[in-house]
């Protein structure tokens, strides 16, 4: 069998289906810590789109530096996001994303 | 001759009117020389001024003697100014020296007169203020400008009627003058502003000057004109006090004499008899208001004349003379004699004067007694003053060679011949004068002569008075024997100086008729004739059988008793006159407390029910309104409220969705 090449399809094919994964996390997920790893994936799925479409168009190599400074912010955006959380846990003794309804109208 | 008192005529008016502001303002403060000096200083000076525009005037060509100053423009409203702005023509250069000459002379006496008084600089500031009022009077070029001194003059007469305020019926007297003078200023604030709105209609022209109002006037029709003419005269007749409004004259002589000699000489009562000269091409035109004058002077002279026979006060005696004398004036200017009216004006003011300064010299020689049955006998101890008190006497009486000789047979002459008056004015002039010299002839003995009726005490202390009061006397008195001469009738054979230089100013008046010279001598006859009589039998009463008088009045009481007490006028006034008033007034206050009070309750009634009303509409309607729409707001906002949970992940569905719709507007 002949080993087919990987393309920019199947790249795309793997970030959308990681996105969705993210999103599906985020939307469903009781716990704070597990929609910010919905987060994180749907964060990865853009970089893997970055780097992907940095390897099948031209010669340089700027998507995939984008990807790197992405990661990097997203490490910070991690690091702010988790201080909130914690903050939250402070106030409410609890990360539970449901009963976190103080803004409700 | 002096043309630049053509530029400074304003000084005339203005320097008493400092004088008067120096005096009332700061002389509290002055020494009483400095008082005097400055207050005589004043008006002299006016007077040396009018004396120049009188030389002035007299040296112009006589058609062209008059000329207009006018300070500046007081009122200016579009095309109608007034401007402060003064007319000197031979009649008002007259009055002017009349008035400041006199008023100079009676300055000078009250030097003497008021010298222990306590408020001294506030009566020669008063004095001075009278003396300025008057010069505004005589020699503005308006109508109402002349207004303005006319109320100036009755509001001085006020202030210097009652000046010894202490006394209360002084201050009554006063407010009397102020009350009867502002009954009279109606009428002639009605006159001219009958006359502005007529003329204005009819010319287009708003003016009050009186060179504007000559040249409209002829375009008034005669009945407006003679309503305009008696509406003047009922102000004349409040200043110079004729019927029916010449009462405060009597009781004008509760001020200080020289204040009576000031007002019945020089100022004021003159102002009536002035103006309507001074508004001669007006009544030309008003034949009707002209015989209206003539009759009620008329009347005065004789009226007041019978209640003059009988009055026992000295200044009661002139003063009921004043108004006698000032119906002769107004027959003079009632029959359209106008420069007869002002000759005898003139030289009354002379022997007027006079006289007053007169018995304030007796006055103050007896101690503020004036009562001349307690008196007699005094011609030793007051030789200047008698002298000249005589001298007045035969002037006021009408004895020929006497300056009221020649007025008073001026005006009778003129009387019996012009259109406007009749034998009847004439008849009643002629006894007059009679009367006067009857009360006149009367006044003299019982003062001067006979045998003495003062107490001893009074009776050392008797002393002519000191020279600042006698020189004024005999200035007045050579005055009042010669004043006439510039007069002498044409019978003589001589010119009538006075009526010729007057001549130009009447010269649109009324025609009289030609003199004719028999009759000028028959009726000069008769009036010496007349006034020889009434002394005769005064002297024959009062210095020859001395008890008739007496058994006279006790026998035809029902006729004396009302002479005596003034007619009864004033007891008529106050029943009819003010007690009538105060029956309108309760009249008046009933409509007040029922009409008017019931038509301001029933407003607020009405009011209280409107705003009851609009207070429901208010709470119903408009808050209802208010209230729907929040109401609205608040439930439309509880619907909507349940999009927001609280919770971030509906928040995410929702973008989500929202990108997910996007997204299919771009790929599908």
């Amino acid at each position: 069998m002949t080993i087919l090449p990987i393309t920019l399809t199947d790249y795309l094919i793997l970030s959308g289906a990681l996105f969705s994964i993210g999103v599906f996390g985020v939307l469903t997920r009781k716990n704070a810590i597990a929609v910010l790893m919905g987060v994180e994936l749907m964060l990865n799925a853009a970089n893997i789109n970055l780097v992907a479409f940095s390897k099948f168009t031209g010669p340089g190599v700027d998507g995939q530096v984008f990807a790197l400074f992405s990661i990097v912010i997203a490490a910070a955006e991690v690091a702010v996001a988790l201080a909130i959380v914690i903050s939250i846990y402070r106030v409410t003794r609890t990360i539970d994303l449901d009963k976190e309804d103080t803004l409700k109208g | 001759m002096y043309p630049f008192i053509e530029q400074y005529v304003w000084l005339v008016p203005l320097l008493p009117l400092l004088g008067a502001a120096v005096n009332l303002l700061a002389g509290s403060r002055l020494p009483r020389h400095a008082v005097s000096t400055i207050a005589v200083g004043s008006i002299s000076a006016s007077f040396v001024l009018t004396v120049i525009a009188y030389l002035h005037i007299v040296s112009l060509p006589a058609d062209h003697r008059q000329f207009i100053d006018t300070a500046y423009t007081w009122i200016g409203l579009g095309g109608f100014k007034v401007g402060l702005s003064f007319l000197v023509d031979p009649l008002s250069v007259v009055m002017g020296m009349i008035v400041s000459g006199v008023s100079s002379v009676i300055h000078l006496y009250s030097v003497g007169y008021m010298h222990d008084d306590r408020r001294y600089s506030r009566y020669f500031g008063f004095l001075n203020l009278f003396a300025f009022a008057m010069l505004l009077l005589v020699l503005s070029d308006s109508i109402l400008l002349m207004f303005v001194g006319w109320e100036g003059v009755g509001l001085c007469s006020y202030l210097l009627i009652g000046f010894w305020f202490e006394k209360i019926e002084n201050a009554r007297a006063g407010m009397k003058a102020f009350v009867v003078n502002r009954i009279g200023d109606f009428g002639f604030i009605v006159g001219f502003l009958l006359l502005f709105t007529a003329i204005g209609i009819r010319t287009g022209t708003w003016s009050l000057d009186f060179g504007a109002i000559q040249s409209a006037v002829g375009l008034v029709p005669t009945a407006v004109l003679t309503t305009v003419g008696i509406m003047l005269f009922v102000g004349a007749t409040g200043k110079s006090a004729q019927i029916p409004l010449y009462v405060w004259l009597p009781d004008a002589m509760a001020g200080p004499t020289p204040v009576s000699a000031l007002i019945h000489a020089a100022t004021m009562v003159t102002a009536g008899v002035y103006m309507v000269a001074r508004m001669n091409f007006l009544y030309a035109l008003a034949p009707d208001a002209l015989r209206v004058i003539a009759i009620v002077g008329a009347l005065t002279a004789f009226f007041a004349a019978t209640i003059g026979l009988v009055q026992n006060d000295i200044k009661r005696v002139l003063a009921y003379s004043t108004v006698s004398q000032l119906g002769y004036m107004f027959i003079g200017v009632g029959v359209g004699a106008f420069s007869a009216g002002i000759f005898h004006l003139m030289t009354h003011a002379f022997f007027k004067a006079l006289l007053f300064l007169g018995s304030g010299s007796v006055i103050h020689a007896m101690s503020g007694e004036q009562d001349i049955r307690k008196m007699g006998g005094l011609s030793k101890k007051l030789p200047i003053t008698t002298a000249t008190f005589v001298i007045a006497s035969l002037a006021i009486m009408g004895v020929p060679g006497f300056a009221g000789f020649f007025s008073k047979d001026d005006i009778l002459y003129n009387a019996y011949t012009s259109p406007y008056g009749g034998t009847f004015v004439w008849l009643l002039g002629v006894l007059a004068a009679v009367l006067t010299g009857f009360y006149m002839t009367r006044l003299v003995v019982l003062t001067f002569y006979g045998s003495s009726r003062m107490d001893p005490h009074t009776a050392e202390h008797v002393h002519e008075s000191p020279k600042t009061m006698t020189i004024p006397l005999i200035v007045l008195a050579i005055l009042s024997a010669i004043g006439g001469y510039i007069g002498m009738p044409e019978a003589f054979g001589v010119r009538n100086v006075f009526a010729g230089f007057l001549g130009p100013v009447f010269a649109s008046g009324v025609r009289l008729p030609e003199g004719s010279v028999p009759l000028e001598w028959a009726l000069m006859g008769v009036s010496v004739l007349a006034a020889f009589s009434g002394i005769g039998l005064a002297y024959y009463f009062y210095a020859v059988d001395t008890e008739l008088p007496a058994a006279l009045a006790e026998k035809y009481n029902t006729a004396f008793r009302p002479a005596y007490t003034g007619m009864y006028v004033d007891e008529f006034y106050s029943k009819y006159i003010v007690g009538g008033v105060m029956g309108l007034k309760d009249l008046l206050a009933l409509f007040d407390s029922h009409i008017i009070d019931g038509a301001v309750n029933g407003t607020a009634r009405l009011g209280r029910r409107l705003s009851d009303f609009e207070g429901a509409f208010d709470r119903i309607v408009v808050d209802g309104a208010v209230n729907a729409v929040g109401n609205g707001i608040v439930s439309a906002g509880g619907v909507l409220r349940r999009l927001q949970t609280g919770l971030v992940q509906n928040y995410l569905i929702f973008a989500i969705i929202g990108m997910a719709i996007l997204l299919s507007f771009v790929l599908l």
